[in-house]
């Protein structure tokens, strides 16, 4: 197992930059997630650790030891692809056994290598099956299998879920996140599904045009979004913005948005006149007649224990979390309260996160643009 | 209420398939028939090969095929009787026709040449064909567009239109008559058919496999030989098959560039006509002993060609 460490990563295809100045660590041990809209250069990213593609410039190091031009082969390390990528030519226990005849072990080490593996993964009832008649899910295990054979240093999985159907999907999750726990092996797993990455990872990098948006733990990236593409992008509905103008003065405590003062967490740098964006997560609005902040009820989605409601404000529909008893009509007029000591603030220009009391205690929140 | 109905929405009905078969047997039939008709003429004695109204009926004889692997001599019937006891069937066969053996044929030597020009071609081509497809199909190669364009134009013509260059360039270069030299000038021509056919089976042929393979330690070459290759099976086979039955069928440029040790069956056949009247049971005989090899390569290779293209273990 080894730490992989990614220096000023970039990767253009001719004109179009795919990968953009990446740089991040992910420590020993560690699941690590890339997560991002389609073509936003993760799996290109992934793909350069793995030695398939070569990178235009920057440094990958892998245990310490630079890897950057290395071919594949000479990288030690795993990857499982979307498609899965098993022989079809070839059994369920010469899939496994493969990547150990390609280091020319013996037979019987192959044999009883292949066969605890396919224990830890609950498929050692398949082993000479042909790999065409299995599940889903037992495709998934074999190339996993495939992957943990070898013990390699790492691992590297490219939306091994994302052609699964969702109780499969659920259930792979879960049984990813447990062989982690054993075998603590450094895995880098690229997905576009926030709710993939926020169960697994340990750290997650968000992606998008090529760039890290935001590095850190699924909680830092939850409650502290770096960026607005972030802070849409992870949660489900995603944060709502509220425009407002003005400066802010390091030392603030309130702005006003809609005519209604807002508290805010206390305001750490000084921004100069702009348009600015309040952010709330929906499950921290709360309704309340007395605020000054309002809108009407524009429709209800009921989830079981909460609901979704869409109110329509002066700045747009905002998106609130609220528990499933309330009983609200269309077109009923509300008043909202927001969770002050969880909003977040940003320019909207850049789309950059002010840095305000939530950021306090962050240690490693911020992406490591170059 | 029952949902049943009268009829399926996609499978065809009884009368469609009764038309399709019996379309199906009629082209079968007639695509049979003049083989069948070669077939039977290979077993005529030759007064019955040229009976009219021909004879669907007759008594079969193997006298083609003796005439066809051996040449005889007329002989005056008291030199044949003053002859030990015929040594089997052939030897009696030709001696009814006041004939002696005088040795064998030149058709077995010149089926052997098919045989080698032909196999030996096929593989080049299918070799070097398999190879190119890959380069084309995976490497982002200067000008691939052109170049493909360019392999396949060489098919623009009928090859015989380059027969006299090709001519005068064999001689001058110890080419003519040779097997090297029809293996080479059959691999050129079929070599554009196998890059194209096969660039369109491997690109259908996901990448994962190569990659998954490189990454658990193969080499790229190692990777191809144990994962492309035996997906691409169905490719090679039917490219065989189409760059074999040209080799095999050969005419213009075998008759042109052979003449003697190296002369294809193509060529070889017909002359047989001349020797000592018009032995159609002979060249009958020499016909359908050349549709052999191609009969029982196409039956072998038949599973792989209907197999069809299937990742299974690849979701779509």
């Amino acid at each position: 197992m080894a730490e992989i460490r990614v220096q000023h990563l970039r990767k253009a295809f001719g004109d179009f930059v795919a990968v953009q100045d990446s740089s991040f660590v992910v420590e020993d041990g560690e699941f690590f997630v890339m997560l991002g809209p389609s073509g936003c250069g993760k799996t290109t990213t992934l793909r350069m650790i793995a030695g398939l593609e070569l990178p235009t410039g920057g440094q990958i190091l892998l245990g310490g030891e630079d890897v950057t031009m290395r071919r594949a082969r000479e990288r030690d390390i795993a990857f499982v692809f979307q498609l899965f990528a098993l022989y079809p030519h070839m059994n369920v226990r010469k899939n496994i056994g493969f990547p150990l005849l390609a280091q020319g072990m013996p037979s019987a080490e192959i044999r009883q290598r292949v066969e605890e593996t396919a224990k830890l993964l609950r498929i050692d009832h398949l082993l000479n099956k042909s790999v065409s008649g299995l599940a889903g899910g037992d495709r998934q295990r074999v190339a996993l299998g495939r992957a943990i054979v070898r013990r390699p240093k790492c691992f590297l999985m490219d939306e091994p879920l994302g052609t699964l159907d969702t109780e499969f999907r659920d259930l792979m999750v879960h049984e990813l996140r447990e062989l982690h726990n054993r075998i603590h092996a450094t895995t880098v797993y690229v997905t576009h599904d926030q709710m993939e990455a926020m169960s697994m990872a340990d750290k997650i990098a968000v992606m998008n045009h090529g760039v890290i948006e935001q590095f850190g733990t699924p909680r830092e990236i939850y409650d502290r979004p770096a960026t607005m593409f972030v802070a849409d992008f992870i949660g489900s509905p995603p944060m709502n913005f509220l425009g407002f103008g003005g400066g802010l003065a390091k030392g603030a405590r309130e702005i006003v948005v809609q005519g209604a003062k807002v508290a805010v967490p206390e305001v750490r740098e000084d921004i100069a006149p702009a348009d600015m964006a309040l952010g709330i997560r929906p499950e921290h609005i709360r309704f309340d007649d007395a605020s000054k902040l309002r809108g009407a009820i524009y429709g209800t989605e009921y989830l079981g224990t909460t609901q979704i409601v869409a109110v329509e404000t002066a700045d747009g529909i905002i998106k609130a979390r609220v528990p499933a008893e309330i009983r609200l009509a269309a077109g009923d007029h509300v008043g909202l309260t927001l969770s002050s000591a969880r909003l977040s603030l940003f320019e909207k220009g850049s789309g950059r996160a002010v840095r305000t009391a939530i950021h306090d205690t962050v240690s490693q929140g911020r992406a490591q643009h170059g | 209420m029952s949902l049943t109905t009268a009829h399926s929405v996609v499978a065809p009905s009884g009368t469609a398939k009764g038309i399709a078969g019996t379309i199906i047997v009629a082209y079968a039939l007639i695509s049979i028939v003049p083989l069948l008709w070669i077939f039977a003429t290979s077993f005529k004695t030759p007064p019955d090969s040229i009976a009219y109204p021909p004879k669907i009926v007759f008594q079969p004889s193997i006298e083609g095929y003796c005439n066809l692997f051996t040449t005889r001599t007329r002989q005056t019937p008291e030199y044949i009787n003053s002859l030990g006891p015929a040594t089997g069937f052939c030897d009696e066969t030709v001696r009814k026709r006041n004939m002696v053996i005088a040795g064998p044929s030149n058709f077995l030597p010149r089926f052997v040449n098919s045989l080698i020009i032909a196999f030996g071609s096929t593989f080049c081509a299918v070799f070097l064909g398999t190879l190119s497809a890959y380069g084309f199909s995976r490497f982002k190669v200067p000008l691939a567009d052109d170049l493909l364009f360019f392999i396949l134009s060489t098919r623009f013509m009928p090859p015989i239109a380059v027969a006299i260059p090709i001519y005068l360039m064999y001689r001058e270069l110890g080419l003519s008559d040779t097997a090297l030299g029809m293996i080479l000038l059959y691999t050129a021509v079929n070599v554009s058919l196998a890059v194209w056919l096969l660039k369109g089976f491997i690109d259908e042929i996901p990448r994962e496999y190569e990659e998954a393979a490189m990454i658990d330690g193969y080499t790229r070459l190692q990777a191809f030989w144990r994962t492309v290759l035996p997906q691409a099976t169905t490719g090679i086979a039917a490219t065989a098959i189409f760059c074999l039955i040209f080799a095999w069928n050969e005419y213009a440029f075998a008759a042109l560039l052979t003449s003697g040790t190296a002369q294809t069956a193509p060529p070889f056949i017909p002359t047989i006509i001349g020797e000592g009247g018009q032995d159609w049971p002979a060249v009958a005989a020499g016909t359908t002993i050349f549709l052999v090899p191609i009969l029982v390569f196409t039956i072998l290779l038949r599973k792989q060609l209907l197999r069809g293209i299937t990742f299974g273990a690849v979701r779509k």
